[in-house]
């Protein structure tokens, strides 16, 4: 079969994007059914404790307010902990909402008031009175270092660092030499929508969730089991995503709590977090990395050692993979790492947008320039010299590795000629110019995906899958997938997403699902387009002229060509002929198609190359970035605009993270303090320079069945370490503690 | 937000009257945050938005009246301000965003209040918020807090940027209260925390702010207000600082210098402006100038940073002042 490829790989502008200008798209917190009451969480003010007391009569005096729900009266949920256990299954003891009186992390929810309106249950909520036994906590992350662990289970995505060589001989032997410690402030992911979830009670009792989730079949399974329902009595729905950057990844107590007040009170339930509540759950932890980097005098990498710890809290075990990016990337003889975590009493840290590269690649990246500087050698030079073609710490093959192409198509962009003069040597008037460079890497994922494809009575084809489109452009990409596929107009096309009743796709994340879900619509169009030219050869209703014609399906019209003449019908008289209203088809994407998926065999990667130029008035600490370029190898891209948006997003993100996020640790209170928009900083228009982004040509057959590889969080890899290394080109000093702030 | 009356008095004589735990209300940009965040929890709001009070209006003197009501992008963009008082125009759109400023009014820019983090989390003891419980900014995250101005009970730094070019170019605030009109110098209008920081000001019950005058000043192009913050846009200052300085044939006849970021109120030092009197610019005068103004200065915890950062700000806006090249507020670069 061969399709003339019209629609994957072009531009094509967002086709959710009216939707949503105009007020159209429904998120989470936007259903209003009748009889709608309003959750407002109320949180614990102690990291630590018991509560003694809830003082809610003031609360209830408020007129409109129906119940506060606690710990004393919530309905009867699952017994047994496992059952807490969401998707991302972090090895621990699962954070139980209302489970009882003991407080675990500060901002933990001690109660939610229900009222028939927000502001009542808002006032009612800043009413309640909570008494606490105070037990002592440690939320301080040098303090938490001592304690650090690695935990007997461990997430299933962990990878254990792999030693090669004799690192510290080699360190020792080195002529060139670096070592520091670097360290990352945590973050919170602060997507633009808050979390909230609606819950609406259907006429057979049954509960359909609105939820800002990733994984809206996560959330099904995690209520059904949560709160021991049936699963057929819980369907999530998440058609629209402001933003979720990985906060979306684990069921967030809203969920919970909004289902277990709609059980409760019989009554559908609304439940939104406000932005200072967004820094009561899920962040990116902090970390530190100690590193020492040998080389010989003509900059071969001759020895990397890396120890890194990432913090959790203290009842689950969250982990990343933070040491190996440096183990992986460079073709090292000697390499050792070794990672633990570090318990304190907060929530659990979590997943944010490239979690683990963002922070190692950042962290090992500024460290590499400083060995590069100390070689005497131009940053990029020492990458093109000593990185690696394969996974240097498995020692296996990639399916593809374009980085080279990276590396020098970004370097001619930018114009990036040769050794740069000496640190602190560029100047502009008052300013300090520097140029920085890093390279970045990110795995390119693929998980088994399912979709299902109609073709309806008016000529338009139905795609649906339960893959989550958090703002990435899933919608369009998707429609080209299948407009390609099975020979249509995007324009007849309809997408559904969003629906823990469709056909199953794993939650959103990863960069995975425009490779995965891409797939599994691929498959299904195809199998449609084969099913549907089949029943149309076959019944006895299509007329004999087109029968004994050769038959081909092109812009959604069907092409009868015999002895030299064409006819040209459409889709809905194909499926009058065929005598149905609807035709369908349902596939499971693995990754087997096309029979060249090495899974095991062979490792796979999406690379970057960063640059960065920055103007640094040193005397008064203020950094600009002035440019920044990125030059992408990720396979087959889909769609070079939503995709460009992408990486632009992450090196805006990027640039928070060299420059800007911190989530304040009181550790006295284990509060994170500067918790609103005034005081957590991310970078605002001014901040941010004209970005080029370019994607490297990188032919991928084996990665994934489409040759995709994702690009959702790429951008933030090397971009943070682009930025620091152009502020030590700049000045001439280095700061290893991101982000970079005036008075560093 | 917990429950309040709403009133919009049609005379002054009716907005003074109120009774007990009022708040007035003209822009909203601050207090209605902070009603949301549960920190001001007033009985009742009156709304001043009918009184007129939102005229711009030149002065006798060649000064300007600044109506109370008038928005802070109104103000910034007046002919009469971009062309008399340019400092101002810059201090007003270095702060905030657009969106802001557009609704922000003047009177209200007066009497905003900290952002410290602690004041606005109702969960921590605050002396501002709730008297006598207690600063627990004191060896918390303060990086933003004051150095200068400070108290054993408040380290909270006042965080306008009008309101110090404002008090570099000692502009006059007008009050109307039960019991008359009045009118305070900016420089005296905020208080010290003292033992009593939850007393932001001087305003009385019942009083209002009807206007800011200006008095004419002549400082050409020598003038600026350098900003340093934590992003280039949309951030409180960390340091910032207004100048003006009458110039004749290369000297300064008469300096005028206020710091924000630093202090617990837009601080000026009258002897560090003296120092500056008749004498031309130099490397050495503004050093001491700046020591001047930064004379008892002490960090807590986090804060150390703004000791080090203030001086070099404040010889760098000296210096912008001096040449006549002052700070663009859109360009980021800073000469």
């Amino acid at each position: 079969m061969n399709v003339v490829s019209a629609n994957i790989g072009q531009s094509v502008p967002r086709i959710d994007g009216f939707a949503k200008v105009t007020g159209q798209a429904t998120y989470a917190a936007e259903p209003h059914p009748p009889g709608l009451l309003y959750g407002v969480i109320v949180n614990s003010l102690i990291a630590r404790g018991r509560i003694e007391a809830i003082h809610d009569e003031a609360a209830r005096a408020v007129p409109g307010v129906t119940e506060v729900m606690t710990h004393h009266n919530r309905p009867h949920t699952a017994l047994f902990e496992k059952s807490y256990v969401d998707g991302l299954g972090v090895p621990g003891s699962p954070y139980r909402p209302l489970h009882d009186a003991e407080i675990r992390f500060n901002g933990q929810p001690v109660a939610v008031v229900f009222a028939e309106t927000f502001e009542a249950a808002r006032e009612a909520a800043m009413l309640i009175q909570v008494d606490y036994e105070r037990w002592p906590h440690n939320a301080d992350f040098d303090a938490a270092l001592h304690q650090k662990y690695m935990p007997s289970k461990t997430r299933s995505n962990y990878v254990p660092p792999k030693s090669r060589g004799n690192a510290s001989e080699a360190y020792a032997l080195s002529p060139v030499k670096i070592e520091g410690r670097f360290h990352l402030a945590p973050e919170h992911h602060n997507p633009m929508e808050m979390h909230a979830t609606t819950v609406i009670i259907e006429e057979d009792g049954a509960l359909t969730v609105w939820d800002k989730t990733q994984g809206p079949q996560a959330v099904q399974a995690y209520l059904a089991s949560a709160l021991s329902l049936s699963g057929k009595k819980v369907r999530v729905r998440n058609p629209y995503v402001g933003g979720a950057f990985g906060s979306g990844l684990r069921a967030q107590h809203n969920v919970f709590l909004a289902a277990l007040g709609a059980e409760m009170l019989k009554r559908p339930v609304r439940v939104t977090l406000t932005r200072p509540q967004m820094f009561t759950h899920v962040f990116r932890p902090e970390a530190v990395m100690d590193i020492a980097l040998g080389a010989d005098r003509d900059g071969t990498l001759q020895s990397i050692i890396v120890e890194g710890v990432t913090d959790t809290s203290r009842f689950e075990h969250n982990m990343e993979n933070v040491v190996v990016w440096g183990l992986i990337g460079y073709k090292c003889p000697n390499a050792t790492a070794d990672y633990k975590i570090a318990p304190r009493d907060t929530y659990t840290s979590s997943d944010m947008r490239a979690p683990g590269a963002a922070t190692g690649v950042n962290l090992f990246e500024m460290a590499v320039d400083e060995l590069a500087w100390a070689c005497g050698m131009d940053p990029l030079a020492f990458r093109l010299h000593n990185y690696s073609e394969i996974d240097a710490m498995h020692n296996m093959p990639l399916t593809s590795n374009a980085l080279r192409e990276a590396l020098l198509q970004g370097a001619e962009r930018f114009g990036w000629n040769g050794y740069p003069p000496g640190p602190g040597s560029l100047r502009d008037g008052r300013e300090l110019i520097g140029h920085g460079m890093a390279t970045g890497i990110w795995d390119a994922m693929f998980s088994p995906t399912a979709a299902r494809a109609r073709l309806t009575s008016d000529g338009r084809l139905h795609i649906a899958t339960a893959a989550s489109d958090i703002g990435t452009g899933t919608y369009t990409i998707l429609a080209q997938t299948a407009s390609e596929a099975f020979g249509i107009p995007i324009d007849r096309i309809d997408i559904e997403l969003g629906d823990s009743t469709l056909p199953e796709c794993p939650t959103e994340g990863g960069s995975w699902t425009a490779a995965s879900a891409g797939a599994a619509v691929w498959l299904a169009c195809q199998s449609l387009r084969e099913k549907f030219l089949k029943a149309l050869a076959k019944s006895e209703n299509t007329p004999e002229r087109i029968k004994q014609s050769e038959v081909t399906l092109t812009e959604g019209e069907l092409h009868g060509v015999r002895d030299g003449s064409r006819e040209v019908f459409s889709l809905q008289e194909a499926l009058s002929f065929i005598g149905e209203a609807s035709i369908e088809a349902e596939e499971t994407a693995k990754p087997g198609l096309r029979d060249k998926i090495s899974e095991m065999r062979k490792a796979r990667f999406t690379h970057s190359a960063v640059f960065c130029e920055v103007r640094v008035d040193e005397e008064l600490g203020i950094v600009r970035v002035t440019r920044l370029v990125n030059a992408v190898a990720a396979g087959r891209i889909m769609n070079p605009k939503t995709a460009a948006s992408q990486v632009r997003g992450a090196m805006v993100m990027a640039t928070g993270m060299a420059l800007h996020e911190e989530s304040l640790m009181d550790e006295r209170y284990g509060r994170f303090m500067n918790h609103n928009f005034s005081e957590y900083h991310i970078p605002s228009h001014a901040d941010i320079p004209e970005m080029d982004v370019l994607f490297v040509d990188e032919k991928d057959e084996e990665v994934s069945p489409l040759g995709i590889k994702g690009v959702g969080e790429i951008g933030m890899c090397g971009t943070a370490a682009a930025i620091a290394n152009a502020i030590f080109h700049a000045t001439g000093k280095r700061y290893r503690t991101l982000p970079i702030i005036p008075g560093a | 937000m917990r429950s309040f009356s709403y009133s919009r008095p049609a005379s002054f004589d009716e907005a003074c009257r109120v009774p007990e735990r009022t708040r007035f209300l003209a822009g909203g940009t601050n207090l209605i945050d902070l009603m949301k965040s549960d920190v001001e929890r007033p009985a009742h709001v009156v709304d001043l938005k009918s009184l007129s009070m939102d005229q711009i209006e030149e002065l006798p003197d060649g000064g300007l009246r600044l109506g109370a009501l008038a928005t802070n992008a109104g103000t910034a963009e007046h002919p009469l301000v971009t062309g008399r008082f340019p400092l101002l125009a810059s201090a007003i759109l270095a702060g905030a965003s657009p969106q802001i400023r557009n609704v922000a009014t003047n009177g209200g820019n007066l009497n905003q209040r900290t952002r410290c983090h602690y004041f606005y989390d109702p969960d921590m003891v605050c002396n501002k918020r709730s008297p006598g419980s207690g600063c627990s900014a004191r060896g918390g995250r303060n990086r933003i807090m004051a150095v200068l101005g400070t108290s054993e009970s408040c380290i909270a730094t006042f965080p306008s940027d009008m309101c110090v070019a404002l008090a570099a170019l000692n502009a006059v605030v007008r009050l109307r209260g039960p019991d008359g009109e009045r009118a305070v110098a900016l420089r005296d209008y905020h208080r010290l925390p003292g033992e009593t920081p939850w007393i932001d000001n001087v305003l009385q019950p019942g009083e209002i702010v009807t206007s800011i005058d200006l008095p004419s000043v002549s400082f050409g192009e020598h003038y600026t207000y350098l900003k340093i913050r934590d992003r280039l846009s949309f951030a409180f200052a960390i340091v910032s600082v207004a100048v003006g300085l009458d110039m004749e044939s290369g000297v300064i006849r008469r300096g005028c210098l206020a710091l924000g970021g630093v202090g617990t109120k837009p601080w000026c030092v009258p002897e560090a402006e003296a120092l500056m009197r008749d004498r031309p610019p130099s490397h050495s005068l503004f050093r001491d100038v700046a020591e001047c103004i930064l004379e008892g200065a002490v960090a807590d915890r986090d804060n150390a940073a703004k000791l080090k950062l203030a001086p070099r700000v404040i010889e760098r806006a000296l210096w912008q002042a001096a040449e006549g090249t002052p700070q663009s507020q859109t360009c980021k670069t800073i000469r």
